[in-house]
């Protein structure tokens, strides 16, 4: 090697996350915000994702009509296109599906459905992963084995092929015949299982380092009890990692729910998600009318653009060597 | 007066990082005679790598050759575009790294590996270039070479495959090796008939050596000449001799009483006290300075030039006595 | 080496029994074997004789054996919605995925690592930057999306290619294929970019990573210093390095792009094992998910086990020393 590079190009180590209590406090010092004000990228996926947020909790006061209200559309405004052209008509800013569904107005609500699956999914895999995390940690073990071989050979298989499975069993549970609100609670259900291993395979690897930690036994002695030294120490040193990996996971829980409801297992068309809107408006493009499905496609491709931007830049942020 | 094979006039190179600009050689001359064997020694970070990249032209950007001139058998080299220099690696200047263990591709037979290095450079057909590849394995001494010659290099020793290594440096008679470190990672046992082997093709096709190493010893078993490298520049130069038994520069006598000798057993090893600086931060005036136990005013301001002193020559004020003009 | 493959082989049936486990369960529990034989107007005394002749009284580990026999022999019980045996089922549609999975993969290879290798060699240039941007893009996109995006810019505003079905097939054997007629080539070409989409990203990112890393080495900056050429260098030494993780990660892939065939044949209409699973799970038809599962896992596992011997092809050194994986 080349001695003089070496010895001249000090750069700037990779940051350890440190052993500091308290996420928040490290958030907003210098490292992390001096990155995100630096990338411009980042900030306008930042602005975007915070946008659909907003658009998606405010969809009702936005929205020109309800579409999930049967009794409010209108079969004599089916099919408008968009207003700029030459049939479009006010208020139906994106035009109007076969229903006579504004298709800005189905976006919103969309889009809140889609959101509250994706982050219902990824906190409920999340609680489920960082739960079996920190038992196969700390018990060790068989019960450590079978359940990391479990993930092991989950995650040989493709999420939406688990996501379909679960779906599918869940319904011979239940019926075939699911209302709009339980179909909701198996999609939550069979995206939590698609995407617990991740969070499962961190929380217990920080559990295996920190078990072994002088300040555990000693806690013990002074008779604390261990699953609380355990939750007390371990989680705050886990969250980052974590929240890259619910950042990322939140893009591909949201395109798993819309690729079920587009697949037509997920949510009935009275409860449209992007996902579903995408999966009707699919049949009218022969017709040209390509509005219907043009829109929810562009949105729910903006939307997990900026989340998986957001995701990649947190990564690099927050812990270089987190691949 | 023939010419010398290598020969490197004021030469510079820089580093741009992001701290602006890194002298890693900063004006360094030597010449190599053919057969002969110049060892360059130093500390690491001292330079003697880098000039060894410099001379076969592979530096990497961010650095550059910045100044001064490299010539090989009188031909300028380090200006040439990069395709003429290509032609001239490996065929008129041969290299050989430090880790032979890295520095074979893992995924092709030893054989292919110097077949293809001879075709690219002899005109050869592939029998016999596959014949002389078996005759250069002989050469460097591996045993049963028409067998070996189908090994992948992780079936050879550390030692067999710097003997490989060896073997494709001088696959197309270079009339330079350069020799980087070439006994740094292998055994101590082995250390010794490698540096031998590189001693004797020297000598058998009168190949001129240039070989890097931070081990004075080595240098002074193998060499003809020393060049002494501090801080990116040469601080003495001379004949290996007159250097070991009568050291002129003060950074010189600390290296060569570095030495363990057998015959000194009761005297003690001579440590230099602290360490080299970095480049981002070379001292003002002579770059030794601050360790330096002769140091004066002079050394602090103004950095010294090569002065010749008998068969050596030598960058340090305390040899400048004698007005500068009248030195001839 | 030996030991190596047959640790592997061990593993593997260890996730076939797994896999097994599941599909027995769904099978059993989730669904009622009784529904494929019986009528909806079949009495509870009927389905009592049915349930016996079905051995369904037995205890849970015979029945688990008794179904995991028949599975070897392909017999996966009969589809609630088609009243036809399940491995038919199964077997018709086959080489419909497998052609387009073969077909999907081969588009995303040689893509990927083409442009993998571009983007690595000429790093600044902006057409490096726009594969980036591409795979990027590549990456956020659902399939099912791109897919619609291809349809209707080639099928309905071009009117090039047909927007679903295979077009026309030729019988070889029990085999169907698209591959020999004109109309099944091109019915074949916007499937397979849909689906090779995402590992084609997937594969340019790893050949312009791997590349990088393999252009550092020693034994590349050694070739450079033997005055080999740039293009020896980089596709002769360079390329061949590269291309160990990546025949690894394509190969492991290839079981995924099976699974996700599932989104890209209903996007198509395309008449696969994918088009035919997705069916099941809208009709809850339990004995097509099991077997779909099972032939699924085991098409994966095997691929698994391909891979790792393959590895131990292509890198010599893996060949003579015993199990070092990694």
């Amino acid at each position: 090697m080349s001695d003089a590079v070496v010895s001249s190009s000090d750069k700037p180590s990779a940051q350890p996350v440190q052993a500091a209590h308290g996420w928040f406090s490290r958030t907003l010092d210098s490292d992390l915000f001096y990155s995100f004000r630096r990338s411009k990228l980042t900030m306008v996926a930042a602005a975007i994702t915070v946008l659909f947020f907003l658009l998606a909790i405010f969809a009702s006061v936005l929205a020109v009509q309800n579409p999930f209200d049967p009794a409010q559309l209108q079969l004599m405004n089916s099919r408008i296109s968009p207003l700029w052209t030459a049939d479009g008509q006010s208020p139906f800013l994106l035009g109007t599906d076969e229903q006579g569904r504004d298709v800005f107005s189905a976006i919103l609500y969309g889009m809140r459905i889609s959101l509250a699956v994706g982050v219902a999914g990824v906190i409920f895999a999340g609680a489920l992963g960082i739960a079996l995390g920190l038992i196969a940690g700390y018990f060790g073990g068989a019960v450590d084995g079978v359940i990391m071989r479990i993930a092991d050979v989950q995650l040989t298989f493709p999420a939406i092929l688990i996501a379909l499975l679960v779906n599918g069993i869940a319904k011979s549970i239940l019926g075939n015949r699911l209302d709009a609100t339980s179909m909701l609670v198996v999609l939550v259900i069979s995206i939590g299982l698609s995407f617990w291993v991740g969070y499962a395979r961190t929380v217990r690897s920080s559990v295996m380092v920190e078990k072994n930690k002088d300040y555990v036994a000693a806690a013990q002695l002074i008779g604390l009890p261990a699953p609380k030294i355990m939750l007390r120490h371990v989680l705050p040193n886990t969250m980052g990692p974590i929240l890259v990996i619910a950042t990322i996971n939140l893009a591909l829980a949201i395109i798993t729910e819309a690729t079920l409801s587009f697949l037509g297992v997920g949510l009935p068309d009275t409860m449209p998600s992007l996902g579903t809107l995408i999966r009707i408006g699919n049949n009218y493009l022969f017709a040209g009318e390509w509005w219907i499905v043009a829109f929810p496609g562009l949105a729910l491709a903006a939307l997990i653009l900026s989340i998986n931007l957001l995701g990649d830049w947190l990564r690099d942020a927050l812990n270089p060597k987190l691949r | 007066m023939t010419e010398p094979v290598l020969s490197v006039r004021d030469l510079h190179v820089e580093f741009a990082s992001r701290r602006g600009t890194l002298r890693a050689i900063d004006g360094v001359s030597f010449d190599i005679a053919k057969g002969e064997v110049l060892g360059v020694v130093g500390e690491s970070g001292a330079g003697k790598s880098v000039t060894g990249l410099a001379v076969i032209g592979l530096i990497d950007p961010p650095g550059r050759i910045a100044g001064g001139e490299i010539r090989l058998a009188g031909l300028r080299i380090d200006n040439l575009p990069p395709e003429e220099l290509r032609r001239i690696r490996g065929k008129r200047i041969g290299m050989i790294f430090q880790d032979p263990l890295t520095s074979l591709n893992p995924l092709y037979k030893v054989g292919d590996q110097i077949v293809e290095t001879i075709r690219t450079h002899l005109n050869l057909s592939e029998q016999a270039a596959r014949r002389r590849a078996i005759d250069l394995l002989a050469e460097v001494g591996i045993p049963a070479p028409e067998k070996r010659i189908d090994g992948y290099p992780h079936e050879f020793s550390g030692g067999m495959r710097q003997r490989v290594v060896i073997a494709l440096a001088i696959c197309a008679e270079p009339e330079l090796i350069i020799a980087d470190e070439p006994t740094t990672a292998l055994d101590v046992s082995v250390q010794a008939q490698i540096i031998s082997l590189i001693k004797r093709l020297g000598r058998d096709h009168g190949t001129a050596v240039m070989l890097v190493t931070h081990d004075m010893g080595v240098i002074a078993e193998t060499s003809d000449r020393v060049a002494v490298m501090y801080a990116g520049r040469v601080a003495e130069i001379g004949p290996v001799q007159d250097v070991v038994k009568n050291p002129l520069h003060p950074y010189a006598k600390g290296l060569m009483g570095a030495i363990p000798t057998l015959a000194g057993e009761d005297k003690r090893l001579v440590q230099i006290p602290g360490s080299m600086p970095r480049l981002s931060a070379i001292p003002r005036g002579c770059s030794f300075n601050p360790r330096c136990a002769f140091a004066f005013d002079r050394c602090r301001v103004e950095r010294p030039e090569p002065l010749p002193r008998g068969t050596q020559s030598v960058a340090c004020h305390l040899y400048d006595d004698v007005p500068a003009e009248s030195v001839v | 080496m030996l030991a190596f493959t047959l640790r592997r082989a061990v593993q593997a049936i260890g996730v076939m029994f797994a896999v097994g486990i599941i599909a027995f369960s769904m099978f059993r529990f989730a669904g009622d074997p009784v529904n494929q034989i019986v009528s909806i107007d079949t009495s509870a005394a009927e389905r009592a004789i049915v349930r016996k002749s079905l051995g369904l009284d037995d205890p849970v580990p015979v029945q688990f054996v008794r179904y995991f026999a028949d599975a070897a022999q392909f017999k996966f019980g009969v589809s609630y919605q088609f009243r036809q045996p399940v491995a038919t089922l199964l077997m018709e549609r086959m080489p419909a995925t497998l052609e387009l999975a073969i077909c999907a993969t081969v588009f995303a290879m040689v893509f990927g690592i083409l442009m993998g290798v571009y983007s690595a060699l000429k790093r600044d240039t902006v057409l490096a930057k726009l594969f980036q941007a591409v795979s990027l893009i590549g990456i956020s996109l659902p399939t099912f999306l791109i897919g619609i995006l291809l349809i209707y810019l080639f099928a309905v505003t071009l009117g090039w290619l047909p927007s679903f079905g295979r077009g026309e097939v030729v019988k070889l054997g029990w085999w169907t294929t698209g591959l020999l007629t004109v109309s099944g080539l091109k019915a074949l070409i916007m499937p397979s970019i849909t689906l090779g989409l995402f590992q084609m990203t997937l594969i340019m990112r790893l050949v312009r990573a791997e590349m990088l890393e393999v252009l550092r080495t020693d034994y590349i900056r050694f070739a450079r210093a033997r005055g080999l050429t740039t293009r020896a260098i980089h596709f002769g030494h360079a390329l061949r390095n590269t291309l160990i993780p990546v025949i690894t990660v394509a190969g492991l892939q290839f079981g995924s792009v099976i699974a996700f065939s599932i989104i890209t044949e209903t996007v198509f209409q395309w008449p696969g094992m994918g088009l035919l699973f997705v069916q099941a799970v809208q009709n809850v038809d339990i004995p097509i998910m099991a077997a779909y599962l099972l032939m699924v896992s085991l098409i994966f596992v095997t691929i698994n086990l391909v891979v790792d011997i393959l590895y131990t092809v292509v890198d010599p050194r893996l060949r003579s020393t015993v199990g070092r994986a990694s």
